[in-house]
């Protein structure tokens, strides 16, 4: 569950466009917490167009964190870049509804 | 889930709310969830919040205070008008606030989630501290940041599961829905104890009532509670009609007024009884209340004056006027009024300000001025009042109460019937006549005493309210100037009585002198005439002496001749 960097078309990572900075919380290693991982690096690596840091949480380890970032269902996928914040619950099956709430149309993928 | 964690005794975890525990018979179901329901602004939060504060602060138990609505900043402020440190507490790692949002507009569902995480920030806060108590206020909340209601009823069930194996004492509050008790039937979840709390509007006042609907494993009182949020928190008052077995006591205590207590065969009336004061507009009924507490604040009681009509500061200079300073007995802390307009609130509430205030204060002796103020339906006044009678007397305490009569409703009266529930009804009439008005009064009843059967006329002078036989007379009772009149009349007629009989005297005393002297003549003549009669008679024998020697001379005489 460390950070998945993925490859990205420009490497140059900040506020800009087409950075994403995204945070999954999950409370250990349950289905729903694996397949959101799965589900979500499946995503990223669909639309290489973007530059995406995750940052993978386990809440049983770090309860604390929780509450920062107004958890309550998991697994949650919060997108803390490019703003608004959102927060995309579930464990990510629907990518329709992924990149709707991540704001990716489903035209870039494959590129 | 394990329900039966406390087989035999319930435990329970006080609120320390003054009553709820009471109704409660103890307080919340110990280690279980109680749901606490009522429409906005019923005092649900407070409620929950109060049951925190206390926990932490009285009774040694930490707690979380979960909040889907308010953020932890507004709780702080809103509480600290009632003298609630959130900050401190939560500083001193007694009380924890977690304020949950959601918002549906940030929130994408995507495939199959759970509410764990609600879960690990609520196991989390409660490890932090020790939290024996928990509070989710409003836990609905949840149910419009989601768009499954079946997950959301799934983990909420789940939920409450966790709370009872983890022993925490929790008060789930809710919103009340449509013929449920809460929008989403959280009743069916939370079965240990369910709390209603309401507030009704009734002519335009509001009552706050609670009840105790349910309460697995416990009796509990069943009725609707009135409750009262004020400075001093919320308080709910089991104000019950609480039977007829109450301490009695053959102690006389004097009203102040010893005209009036020489009415009564006993000098005055027993502790604890209730007195009823009728009387129309402008008979003194209060400064008769005046004289009341200020006796007994004088015999070193601690006295209670609920004012209905008039201001405390009225009140005292009022009865300075009479001679009375009540204001000394205030300072010195024997006197305490209470004043608050009627309409303020319902009467439910006045009965619960009074209960709290009884029991702040301990009061010796209430009076309540007037209890013609209490507007209503006649049935719920009447009880309301009863309530209040049962409340005062099962304390012991001597209760004076006032009633407004009107000149229309003479006889009926505005006494909501409770004359015939009173230990004594002393009746204040003003008479019209001559053109000026006096004041009468007279005891209906008094029991347990006998008492005097007279009207007697009373003034309110600068030295107090004084008691003056009536006249009664061949010419009715006759008051103010009549009486005065009348009794100049007497008294013009007793001074002719005296002056004819001292007349007489000096006449008889004439009479005697003159016949005295006539009698004094009278010897006088005696002893002239007795005087002459003597002299008559030595004459008498002088001469008859005399005859006797010229006889014998001449007799001598002749002898020698022949």
């Amino acid at each position: 569950m460390s950070p998945a960097a993925l490859p990205s078309a420009d490497p140059a990572s900040g506020s800009r466009p087409g950075c994403y900075r995204l945070c999954l919380y999950v409370a250990g290693r349950t289905t729903k917490s694996l397949t959101a991982m799965a589900n979500l690096k499946r995503l990223c690596e669909e639309h290489p167009a973007y530059h995406y840091e995750i940052n993978t949480i386990d809440l049983l380890e770090n309860p604390r964190l929780a509450a920062a970032d107004q958890i309550v269902a998991l697994p949650t996928l919060v997108r803390h870049l490019p703003a608004p914040i959102k927060r995309i619950i579930g464990d990510l099956s629907n990518t329709e509804r992924v990149l709707a709430g991540l704001g990716i149309s489903p035209g870039t993928a494959s590129r | 889930m394990p329900l039966d964690r406390t087989p035999l005794a319930l435990l329970k975890a006080q609120t320390g709310i003054v009553g709820l525990d009471d109704i409660t018979l103890g307080g919340l179901p110990s280690g279980r969830p109680t749901l606490i329901c009522g429409a906005a602004g019923c005092g649900k939060t407070l409620l929950a919040m109060t049951f925190l504060v206390n926990g932490a602060t009285r009774f040694g138990e930490p707690g979380v205070f979960m909040s889907f609505e308010e953020r932890a900043a507004d709780l702080a402020a809103n509480f600290a008008s009632l003298g609630f440190d959130i900050d401190g507490l939560v500083a001193a790692g007694k009380l924890a606030i977690d304020h949950v949002r959601v918002e549906r507009g940030e929130i994408e569902e995507t495939g199959e989630y759970d509410l764990e995480g609600l879960f690990v920030r609520l196991g989390y806060a409660v490890d932090t501290i020790g939290a024996r108590r928990v509070v989710l206020d409003t836990i609905e909340s949840l149910f419009s940041g989601f768009t499954d209601p079946s997950i959301l009823r799934a983990e909420l069930r789940r939920l409450f599961g966790w709370i009872k194996d983890r022993g925490l004492t929790a008060v789930i509050t809710g919103e009340r829905g449509d013929g449920q008790l809460t929008r989403q039937g959280l009743e069916e979840y939370v079965s240990d104890c369910v709390i209603v709390l309401d507030n009704r509007v009734q002519e335009q006042i509001t009552t706050r009532r609670l009840r105790v609907v349910k309460y697995r494993g416990s009796a509990h009182g069943t009725n609707e509670y009135p409750f009262l949020i004020d400075a001093q928190g919320i308080s709910v008052l089991p104000v019950t009609s609480s039977g007829l077995q109450r301490p009695v006591s053959d102690e006389i205590i004097p009203s102040g007024i010893p005209g009036l207590d020489a009415m009564l065969r006993t000098g005055g009336f027993y502790r604890g009884s209730s007195i009823l004061l009728s009387g129309v507009a402008g008979t003194g009924k209060t400064t008769i209340g005046s004289h009341f507490v200020d006796a007994a604040c004088a015999r070193g009681e601690r006295c209670m004056f609920f004012v209905l009509e008039e201001g405390a500061e009225e009140i005292c200079r009022n009865a300075r006027s009479i001679g009375l300073d009540l204001k000394q007995w205030v300072e010195r802390g024997k006197l305490r009024f209470e004043a608050a307009r009627p309409s303020l609130y319902g009467l439910e509430m006045h009965l619960a300000r009074m209960h709290r205030d009884l029991d702040a204060f301990k009061p010796d002796m209430v009076v309540v001025d007037p209890i013609s103020a209490f507007r209503g339906p006649p049935t719920e006044v009447h009880a309301t009042l009863l309530r209040m009678l049962d409340l005062l007397k099962s304390r012991g305490i001597t209760t004076l109460f006032t009633s407004l009569r009107t000149e229309t409703t003479e006889g009926e009266g505005t006494d909501h019937g409770l004359s015939s529930l009173m230990d004594v009804w002393i009746k204040l009439m003003d008479i019209e006549a001559n053109g000026e008005r006096n004041r009468l009064l007279y005891l209906v009843k008094s029991r347990g005493m006998s008492h005097s059967n007279q009207v007697r006329e009373y003034r309110v002078t600068d030295s107090g309210i004084e008691l003056i036989e009536a006249y009664i007379g061949p010419e009715g009772v006759l008051t103010g100037i009549a009486r005065l009149s009348q009794e100049a009349r007497e008294k013009a007629a007793a001074k002719r009585r005296r002056e004819e009989v001292e007349r007489r005297r000096r006449e008889i005393t004439r009479r005697r002198d003159s016949l005295e002297r006539q009698i004094e003549e009278l010897r006088a003549t005696l002893v002239i005439e007795e005087e002459e009669a003597r002299k008559l008679l030595d004459e008498e024998e002088v001469h008859e002496a005399t005859l006797a020697v010229d006889r014998a001379a001449v007799a001598a005489r002749r002898g020698a001749a022949e």
